[in-house]
């Protein structure tokens, strides 16, 4: 991404500053386990698309970015900050809720089932964050909703229930309401798997054009054409490693692996 | 539905209006309700030509000053104790929830005791705590008991209790039914738990918790009546009380029943009102074909305009803008 890249050049910080440094992630479910040291690292301004076969641990890991899930081993870092835990001299300490909270603030997730809130009007959904988490007031908040609603071609549905609307809809709302946070870093967990394929395309256009505004972004799709065109690295994941990672053109273009390739044979 | 399949032949195929079903008749039905009226007609025929119960008094005592006080003290036991449940049950329902091993200790605790012992033992025990406790509280600022747990106090306590283990389970459940995604969803936004929890769950909880806790408020009316054990001064206390002075122990305690049927079914009433509300504002569901959806939009009345657009099946660009 030619902004994003700007974007990044803007800050001046060079090679050197990541958004999200993952080292060495390990989690388990009982005796499953899901991430066998996972390492992941995102630029800022960059979007990741994250490939891989049901079950291979993409959402967890994602989980695991913003602390929804807690890591049994490694460290995840985003944008320099230590994820979930505080180091102080010789010892780690795991941060109280409250801090985590603080912490997912700059983190916005996008879910695959879009997960609005129901009893809310879309407006409602929007501002509830910002209003209740960051205190902004009412007013203001409701101005950058409306723009940002707008933004995702939805001025006209602030008053509507989530349950009135189109699948795609809710799903722009969704990235309107994370948005609405001003996070440095979106994630999205196959934001477009539970749509009709009618509509895929504007909820891809949403998340093509804050890519071309310099966001940074993880992505897990299944939407190849959106990998190629988007991403700036495409990390192909199965059975709870990163078997493959690098530019669209290598990874999908030039696949090294043959997982990849049975994979991406089966999916284009 | 038998008796449809050999009309359904090619000559009686000449269109939908030819098919003529004979519907299934419920023979038994009409036996038993003949049954059921005969066996009534006996009973009230029995109680009202009774010639030892005085209908007349129990005419002129329904609205005797004790008994009308006694009223107003069941009113107001059932709603105090109601209250004080449902704020109880919110709080152990959520350390019930908690990660905190000591809250859940607690409050599994709380609901084990409380559930797992009659109601009426509980008032008993909390009428004579003074027998086990002749002091409350600290050195100089300490009270008698006998002075603190006066026989409505004990009541209060008791059923206030009681209540509050019930509506616990009541509400864990609500708070159980509703999709992780939503918890998620506001974490993700950095929503602290107790945030999530009053903004987020708990509003949508309520369409499980409402229905079973219309329930618990009847069931709670009706319990009140055992603080005449201890002399609490409610209906039934009132209705004994007056009937023991001069032998209408029946007929006052027909006085009590009338007033009793009164409140449970002004609660009943107040109980579909509130559960009718509450459909018609969860029914913002357009893909949800519940059959309470379809209830709530068979009740919605036209005049709501807010409704109106909702029901109707617009299409996206006629709906009203931001209000
Ligand atoms: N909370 C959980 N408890 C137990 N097992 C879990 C849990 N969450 C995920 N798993 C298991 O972990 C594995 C990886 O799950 P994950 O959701 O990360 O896969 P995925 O790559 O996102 O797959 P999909 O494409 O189907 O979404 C799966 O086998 C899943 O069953
Ligand atoms: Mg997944």
């Amino acid at each position: 991404m030619t902004t994003g890249l700007t974007a990044e050049a803007a800050t001046g910080s060079g090679d050197e500053r990541l958004m999200v440094e993952a080292l060495g992630i390990h989690k388990s479910y009982g005796s499953l386990e899901v991430l066998k040291g996972v390492d992941l690292r995102v630029r800022p301004g960059e979007v990741t698309c994250l490939l891989g076969p049901s079950g291979s641990g993409k959402s967890t890991l994602l989980r695991c970015l913003n602390h929804l899930e807690r890591v049994d081993a490694g460290t995840v870092r985003i944008d320099g900050d230590l994820v979930g835990y505080r180091v102080k001299g010789e010892k780690v300490y795991e941060l109280p809720k409250h801090e985590v909270a603080h912490q997912r603030r700059g983190v916005g997730m996008v879910f695959q089932r879009f997960n609005l809130f129901p009893h809310m009007t879309v407006l409602q959904n929007v501002i509830e964050a910002p209003t209740r988490v960051l205190r902004q007031p009412k007013a203001e908040a409701r101005e950058r909703a409306r723009e940002l609603l707008a933004q995702v071609g939805l001025a006209d549905k602030a008053s509507a229930y989530p349950l009135q609307l189109s699948g795609g809809q809710q799903q722009r709302v969704a990235i309107a309401r994370a948005l609405a946070m001003q996070p440095k870093l979106m994630l999205f967990d196959e934001p477009t798997s539970a749509l009709d394929p009618e509509l895929v395309g504007e909820v891809l256009d949403v998340m093509r054009r804050l890519a071309a505004g310099g966001m940074t972004m993880v992505v897990v799709t299944h939407e190849i054409g959106f990998a190629r065109e988007v991403g700036d690295t495409v990390v192909f994941m199965d059975g709870g490693v990163v078997v493959e990672e690098g530019t669209p053109a290598d990874v999908l273009g030039r696949p090294q692996h043959e997982r990849t390739r049975s994979f991406l044979s089966k999916v284009l | 539905m038998t008796a449809a399949t050999p009309s359904r032949t090619p000559t009686a195929a000449t269109g939908p209006g030819a098919l003529k079903a004979v519907p299934v008749r419920h023979y038994g039905q009409w036996v038993a309700g003949a049954v059921c009226v005969a066996l009534l007609a006996l009973l009230v025929r029995a109680v009202a030509t009774n010639e030892t119960i005085q209908w007349d008094v129990i005419g002129s005592r329904i609205f005797f000053d004790a008994i009308l006080d006694g009223l107003v003290t069941t009113i107001w036991l059932t709603v105090a104790s109601m209250v004080l449940g449902v704020v109880g049950g919110v709080v152990v329902a959520v350390m019930r929830l908690s990660d905190n091993l000591l809250l859940r200790s607690i409050s599994g605790a709380f609901v084990w005791l409380f559930r797992g012992t009659p109601v009426l033992v509980q008032i008993l025990i909390w009428f004579n705590l003074a027998l086990f406790f002749p002091q409350l509280g600290f050195g100089s600022l300490s009270v008698s008991t006998n002075d603190l747990i006066t026989p409505f106090t004990a009541a209060l306590l008791a059923l206030a209790l009681n209540e509050a283990a019930y509506m616990s389970e009541i509400v864990r459940g609500g708070i159980l039914a509703v999709d992780s995604g939503q918890r998620e969803a506001a974490e993700a936004l950095g929503m602290t738990g107790g945030l999530v929890l009053r903004r987020i769950v708990l509003p949508q909880a309520m369409k499980v918790i409402i229905p079973p806790t219309g329930n618990e408020l009847v069931t709670l009316l009706k319990t009140t009546s055992l603080v005449a054990v201890i002399g609490a001064g409610d209906l039934l206390t009132q209705a004994q009380a007056v009937g023991a002075t001069d032998f209408t122990r029946l007929e006052m305690l027909i006085v009590a029943s009338i007033w009793y049927l009164v409140l449970t079914t002004i609660a009943s009433a107040g109980q579909a009102l509130l559960e009718r509300r509450f459909l018609r504002g969860s029914a913002h569901a357009k893909g949800r074909s519940s059959v309470l959806r379809r209830i709530a939009t068979d009740l919605r009345p036209g005049r709501n305009h807010d409704a109106g657009a909702i029901a109707a099946p617009v299409p996206p660009s006629e709906e009203r803008g931001a209000r």
